[in-house]
């Protein structure tokens, strides 16, 4: 049955999405009357297991929280404690925090383009359907990703939950006979990251566009990504340890993670095409240029597109990666001191998906006295739900198998990441028959 | 009896209790001074898992099952073959799991000479280390085994 007015569609574990949600959707009289992204992994406490443990241990503590962007917290946390500390690290040791970041982005753009999101495009079930006809081009998705991993295993001592990272600095600091070695695989990566970029840019896209206000950190002269001031593309900009007044966060019954608003004006949406729309500019020219070609103009409103950004921003990162290693002098030492203080401490970065919040209270021997922890896929779960509904409302002629198949599609375009987000998805659709 | 490489990978996270039985087996294979094989630990990410078993003659799984009714240090001995298997998909906490691994390196053509998977049944997987008695037993056992397995694949040494 195709054209019932009231209906429901239930889709209990999303697959190809990072942790465990579920999506429901409610049509009475043809009207989309609900739409809730479950997120039902269980809450997790990261905030607070922290409390009582050293400000030195934050860093790899947090860094548990995912699997996919560990560097985003490690970087988060470190950028907080510091500044709880008044500590500022910068010159080689702030460029190689950049470096490994720069690893994390290609990983993680890497996985969702290919395995996760690409099959949508193409018609394929999975990534796995989608290798039998394309093989070649997944192939090229895994030497991307390998040459992210490779970048992670020798600055942060291994691919995934990195170990070497520690407040002020690094244990270990790489030579510069190290970091060469990784020039060619990185040179390969960049020339399948533009091929990349080709490729998505041929995609059918649905014709769809929200107008959520975009946040991301912004940093003149550069693309923001281990640094930046919170702004928006209406003009919004605040001081990172602002971010609780103007980010409210709030709880709602059918999920595990938080709904956050910005404070007095409502849903937002924060991640790479929020980025793209407010950072383009500085964007590297090699990026820029493959921007242009695909097609992304000024801003990026359709989600459907945002694979093109995540294509974009993975040009961008190996060659952000390539221009560190070239310039890279070894610091002095692998780290400054960070010596305890009694204070609080905000720091924000640009996870994959969007910008990532810490803020950390401590004592004066340095133990955390509380800790606040604002992950992007919270940040966007409103945005989520409403484009889930605009988008369904214009589909309700297709059956409930193809509806929901789309809403599934709907959902990784914007790459939730569930396990950060508890404090997150399986679809169901409810078309009652009343 | 082949002669080429042979690759051990136990998979899994030492800090979720008997989900940590993987890795334990590799540290008690290392502990042995195995010799003749790559022994290394993975979380079970799926391109993790290819590029560690893309070439080998031989790889060995080890990695923990939850099973209903449980009977936690049985171990099962699946042979991965060649041909397709049956695969269900399940909400997972990541993006691909073991059997589309597998599947995916087929297709690719990357799959190792002989996949083994010894499945180990465990009793809990919340937070913390340390396997329960049944399931350290069961590494132990399995150690034993694997060391053996391998032993009888190597080429004799050439003193």
């Amino acid at each position: 049955m195709t054209h019932r007015s009231d209906r429901s569609l239930s889709v209990a574990g999303l697959a190809r999405v990072e942790g465990e949600g579920a999506m429901h959707v409610r049509v009475d009289g043809g009207k989309v009357t609900d739409v809730r992204l479950e997120i039902y992994e269980p809450p997790r406490f990261f905030e607070a297991l922290l409390c009582g443990r050293g400000h030195t241990e934050a860093p790899d503590i947090t860094a548990r929280i995912c699997g996919i962007c560990p560097v985003a917290y490690q970087m988060s946390a470190c950028r907080a404690i510091e500044d709880a500390c008044g500590v500022i690290v910068d010159g080689a040791l702030a460029d190689l925090r950049r470096l490994l970041y720069c690893g994390e982005w290609i990983e993680s753009h890497a996985l969702h383009i290919y395995l996760l999101h690409a099959p949508d495009f193409l018609g394929y079930d999975g990534v796995v359907e989608m290798a039998r006809e394309h093989r070649g081009v997944v192939e090229r998705g895994l030497a991307i990703k390998k040459a992210g991993n490779e970048l992670l295993t020798l600055l942060g001592g291994r691919a995934i939950h990195p170990v070497n990272v520690r407040l002020g600095g690094f244990y270990r600091v790489p030579t510069r006979a190290q970091l060469s070695t990784l020039t060619e695989p990185l040179r390969r990566a960049r020339d399948d990251a533009l091929s990349t970029v080709e490729w998505v840019a041929g995609f059918d896209f649905p014709d769809f566009r929200h107008e959520h206000e975009l946040l991301a950190l912004v940093e003149p002269g550069r693309y923001a990504i281990e640094s930046g001031r919170p702004t928006t593309d209406r003009g919004v900009s605040f001081a990172v340890g602002d971010f609780e007044e103007h980010v409210i966060e709030e709880q709602v019954e059918h999920s595990t993670a938080l709904h956050a608003t910005l404070a007095g004006r409502g849903r937002y949406l924060t991640g790479p095409a929020a980025r793209y729309t407010l950072s383009q500019q500085w964007l590297s020219p090699l990026a820029r240029e493959a921007a242009r070609a695909a097609g992304l103009g000024a801003e990026c409103r359709n989600p459907f597109c945002s694979i093109v950004v995540r294509a974009v921003e993975l040009v961008y990162a190996v060659d952000e990666a390539l221009r560190l290693i070239e310039g890279y002098q070894p610091p002095p030492a692998s780290a400054v001191p960070v010596p305890p203080c009694a204070g609080v401490g905000y720091g924000a970065t640009e996870a994959p998906r969007g910008v990532l919040f810490h803020r950390y209270g401590l004592a004066a021997d340095g133990s955390i006295t509380s800790a606040r922890i604002v992950p992007p896929t919270a940040q966007n779960q409103a945005s989520i739900e409403d484009d889930l509904r605009r988008f369904v409302a214009t589909r309700l002629h297709l059956d409930d198998h193809r509806l929901t198949h789309e809403c599934e599609q709907a959902i990784r375009n914007y790459d939730p990441c569930i396990s950060c987000a508890t404090h997150f998805l399986t679809l169901s659709m409810d078309r009652s028959t009343r | 009896m082949s002669t080429g490489t042979m690759v051990v990978i136990g998979v899994g996270n030492p800090y979720r209790g008997d989900d940590g039985v993987g890795p334990a087996v590799i540290g008690l294979l290392k502990a042995r001074r195995v010799a003749g094989a790559v022994l290394t630990r993975s979380l079970g990410e799926a391109t993790d898992l290819i590029d560690l078993w893309s070439g080998a003659d031989l790889a060995i799984l080890v990695d923990a099952v939850l099973a209903s009714p449980a009977h936690p240090g049985r171990v099962h001995r699946l042979a991965v073959h060649r041909s397709p298997t049956e695969r269900t998909r399940a909400a997972s906490s990541h993006g691909l799991d073991l059997g589309e691994a597998v599947e995916l390196a087929r297709v690719l053509g990357r799959l190792p000479g002989e996949l083994v998977l010894y499945a180990v049944e465990v009793e809990r997987v919340d937070h913390g280390l340390g396997l329960s008695p049944a399931v350290a037993a069961a590494a132990a056992r399995l150690a034993e085994q694997i060391a053996a397995e391998l032993a009888d694949r190597r080429p004799l040494a050439v003193p």
